[in-house]
């Protein structure tokens, strides 16, 4: 093992994120989850299910983008992470595109 | 080994990188690629699921809050924040491994084991609760509390048992992985040059928070329907 660290000149050089960014990334997401649970409490009418899916969003953008690192990734991880989400919209927009349109035509 | 066929190996390689890489940051972003392709398929996976779940939520939105209503919002909010701690716990063991610091990374990676077994724990009463009450579909049903909607909350349970199980197992092979990654760690494989398992169990534990991010609301948290 006296040759372990050879070839310093191709050493990978990674991005280590500083702690207090993952200590506020995990604050951000323990608050989010206050929040959701509070505002499903509370009557906010037709605002309930867009406000949970906001701040999930959230969240999930946060974990994405500093505890699974994409901030710091190649374009081309970029690339897949959002043809990910685009590919998920692709689902979602036909599919109800359908469903929420079966009865006009009755009316 | 092909180096001895050809005996002309120009330079010692790290051990751990494939003969097919130019070189560790090469592997290490083929690695990461690779993972996010298959996070990608487990994003559809997961995203068909919800698509259908969110269907049957816009057909019958007064069943979807009634059986949300069901479900002990404590025990889902705090495996919430287990699941959290577990990610950050996970986050700063791949940290570790970057700093090369193998005590940290078996620390960390050993409170990432352990938050995520407490999650499966509580997981494991709430089942328990829902099978006493009733709340497994099928022949088990025996939930009428509301008896319209009876037949339209066994339907929510069929997603409820099917997606926090499929997460289940997820962190359940996630559990496995962590035993095998920690294993790694422990054998001191990982350092500021090659930590790229590390990374990819990081990857795999992020998103299996994620889908619960978006179960947690979607299961325990229906506001009640307001009629006019």
């Amino acid at each position: 093992m006296a040759d372990q660290h050879p070839q310093l000149e191709h050493a990978p050089h990674f991005h280590v994120t500083p702690l207090y960014i993952y200590f506020a990334v995990f604050f951000a997401l323990a608050i989010g989850t206050l929040l959701t649970w509070y505002a499903s409490t509370i009557d906010l009418h037709e605002w309930n299910t867009p406000i949970a899916l906001i701040i999930a969003t959230i969240k999930a953008v946060l974990v994405i983008l500093f505890f699974m690192h994409v901030k710091y990734s190649t374009r081309l991880t970029w690339v897949v992470v959002i043809g990910s989400f685009l590919w998920l919209g692709v689902l979602f927009v036909l599919t109800f595109s359908d469903y929420l349109t079966r009865g006009w035509l009755m009316k | 080994m092909s180096d001895l066929a050809l005996g002309n190996e120009p330079h010692h390689h790290h051990p751990f990188l494939q003969h097919h890489f130019e070189d560790l940051g090469q592997q290490h972003e083929a690695s990461t690629l690779g993972m996010w392709m298959f996070l990608c398929t487990e994003i559809l996976f997961f995203g068909g699921i919800l698509c259908a779940y969110w269907i049957y939520r816009v057909m019958y939105p007064e069943a979807w809050a009634v059986a949300a209503g069901l479900q002990n919002k404590l025990y889902g909010g705090i495996n919430t924040i287990v699941l959290i701690i577990s990610s950050l716990t996970m986050a700063l063991a791949v940290r570790a491994a970057q700093v090369g610091s193998r005590i940290w990374q078996l620390i960390m990676l050993f409170a990432t084991l352990v938050f995520g077994s407490i999650f499966l724990v509580v997981k494991g009463i709430e089942y328990s609760i829902h099978w006493k009450e009733g709340l497994f579909p099928g022949s088990h049903f025996t939930w009428h509390e509301h008896p319209a909607v009876a037949q339209k909350v066994q339907l929510f349970m069929c997603f409820y048992w099917g997606m926090t199980g499929l997460h289940a197992l997820h962190m359940i092979i996630g559990a496995g992985l962590l035993l095998w990654i920690i294993g790694r760690a422990w054998r001191n494989d990982f350092g500021p040059e090659y930590y790229a398992p590390v990374e990819i169990m990081g990857l795999y534990w992020h998103f299996v928070d994620i889908v619960w991010i978006f179960l947690f609301p979607f299961l325990y948290l229906i506001h009640g329907v307001h009629h006019g």
